[in-house]
């Protein structure tokens, strides 16, 4: 298993970088991962994040689709928050593991 | 006397009501199912309508020519299953009663839910084949289209059967190869994942398929919406691409009734535990197949296997033991690369799908993660067992858990 150092602790990670252990996450973490990933973190994305750890949380599957029912964001705005590939991006960010969208 | 009730008639509910007729004792249990439909339709053919390779005498056949003597079928809309109370609500007012109730109502597209999909070129130059209709209109628009850009898009997941859009781009290089006209068709395969397939194997053998066969590939692709006018297609993040033939797998969700009852997910999927099949929110609901919100594929094999367990686990309820059947996830399908070739993929929760052979190790006759001429034949001998053996639950001669003999891991 690989570790990764950010904001002076040392967290969990797999291969690609995603957290194994989302409950070494913090906020202080989260924004030296978003500044590797070239995005500057403000309330709404923390909001975006936060959500994101919820549903994780509850065994949800997530998914590009429920962003727009969760009720935070819509997608558009989720793509500028987290430019390119926004899941990807925002789940590695949130500190839980890459979606496994559905096989 | 106890009312064992099914929603929904296809695999999965027909399957149940035969398995379970045999099994309950007709003095002390009815077994009810119910439908909106009098016709079952062989979905896995629905691919094969556009190539004109099956007509559709080919996948329908009368949902009582299934039905076990000793089964009551009631061919109504479900209205409203009100679980508190052990009841459902027919369109036409009826109400029935249960003591176990089984979800088997499937999953169905929602083209209405981006923008433009429906729009003016809906079954004119922008189809689905997930339904039988739209599979006979791109029949027909085929017959005639003299070529151009041939995208095929899936809109995001879940999905039905997730291998079927890339059969498709598989079966429509080989279709206007055998026309003589590939050169004036170019088809794009664009999808939400990161690559051909989710897991990394089978991923590498179908992208390296997709580009043997001079299909290009668009990855991370969420459809935004449509626009009809232009003939392009735009995801959230801005990208557009250009169709003159729109070949649309759009976005799933479950029957309206679970919605309309508070049953479902955010998309209509009765949340139910992966391994024993039982409700999270109801101890006498169980739930097979599309309908459920399993982290495996939307597909056939799955309910047939789930079919098994499902039935021990209604036994064990019944008789108040605890559960003993535990469903690993395990799926397996067969895969046209065209030209009268086929691939086999065996998978379940844990493990990918590896190459290998199937079902007997090291002798197949069917091999796992290649092409051959006889998983093609596979997978057309399959309708006859679909129709024969597998609908009226009889047993088949392959294991309901994934096994790992046979397969290799590197
Ligand atoms: C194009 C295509 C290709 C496929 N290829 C393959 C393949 O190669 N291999 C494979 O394993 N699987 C394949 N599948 C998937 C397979 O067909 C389905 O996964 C399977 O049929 C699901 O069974 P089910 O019982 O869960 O749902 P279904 O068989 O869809 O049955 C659901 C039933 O519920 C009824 N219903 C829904 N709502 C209501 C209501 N409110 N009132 C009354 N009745 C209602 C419907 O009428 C329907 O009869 C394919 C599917 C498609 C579309």
């Amino acid at each position: 298993m690989a570790t990764k150092t950010y904001a002076g602790e040392t967290v969990n990670v797999n291969e690609e970088g995603y957290f194994t252990e989302p409950s070494q996450w913090n906020k202080e973490i989260a924004k030296e991962i978003a500044k590797e990933e070239g995005i500057d973190l403000n309330d709404q994305h923390f909001q975006v994040l936060e959500m994101l750890r919820e549903k994780n949380e509850a065994g949800e599957n997530l998914s590009i689709r429920g962003i727009n029912k969760s009720g935070v964001v819509d997608v558009k705005t989720f793509y500028q928050l987290f430019p390119g590939a926004p899941l990807k991006k925002a789940t590695k960010i949130a500190g839980i593991p890459k979606p496994a969208s559905c096989v | 006397m106890k009312r064992l009730l099914i929603l929904g008639a296809g695999t999965g509910g027909t399957i149940m009501a035969n398995k379970m007729r045999k099994e309950l004792s007709r003095e002390e249990w009815k077994i009810t199912l119910v439908d909106k439909e009098k016709t079952h339709y062989y979905q896995p053919g629905f691919l094969f309508i556009p190539f004109g390779y099956y007509k559709k005498e080919d996948v329908i056949k009368p949902k009582q020519n299934f039905m076990p003597a000793g089964v009551e079928i009631i061919y109504h809309n479900i209205e409203k299953i009100e679980a508190g109370e052990n009841k459902i609500l027919l369109e036409n007012g009826e109400v029935i009663t249960y003591d176990i109730l089984i979800i088997a109502t499937g999953t169905r597209i929602n083209p209405e839910e981006t923008p433009g999909l429906q729009g003016e070129l809906w079954h004119k130059k922008i189809f689905d084949f997930y339904t039988v209709e739209g599979a006979l209109a791109l029949s027909n628009f085929f017959k005639s289209w003299e070529g151009g850009e041939l995208v095929i898009n899936v809109a995001d997941n879940p999905i039905k059967c997730p291998v079927a859009p890339l059969e498709f781009a598989f079966f429509a290089d080989a279709f206007f190869t055998e026309r003589g006209m590939r050169d004036k068709v170019s088809i794009t395969f664009v999808t939400p994942l990161s690559g051909a397939f989710t897991k990394p194997r089978a991923s590498k053998l179908l992208g390296g398929l997709l580009e043997e066969k001079n299909i290009n590939l668009v990855t991370d692709y969420f459809l935004g919406e449509v626009d009809n006018d232009k003939q392009v297609i735009t995801d959230f993040g801005g990208r557009e691409i250009k169709f003159d033939c729109l070949v649309s797998i759009p976005l799933h969700s479950g029957a309206e009734v679970i919605e309309k009852s508070g049953l479902g997910d955010d998309f209509g999927f009765v949340p139910a535990d992966k391994h024993t099949l039982q409700s999270k929110a109801h101890e006498n609901i169980f739930v097979i197949g599309d309908a459920g919100n399993f982290p495996t594929s939307k597909a056939g094999s799955v309910v047939h296997f789930m079919a098994d367990i499902l039935h021990e686990n209604l036994m064990c309820y019944i008789e108040g033991r605890q559960f003993t059947g535990k469903y690993d996830g395990h799926s397996n399908c067969f895969i046209e690369t065209g030209h009268g070739k086929g691939a086999l993929i065996d998978f379940n929760y844990d493990t990918e799908p590896l190459p290998g052979f199937y079902p007997l190790p090291g002798i197949g006759p069917l091999g796992l993660l290649k092409q051959s001429r006889l998983n093609h034949y596979g997978k057309l001998f399959f309708r006859w067992i679909y129709w024969h053996i597998l609908l009226r639950g009889k047993e088949m001669p392959i294991d309901t858990e994934m096994t790992m003999a046979g397969k290799k891991l590197d």
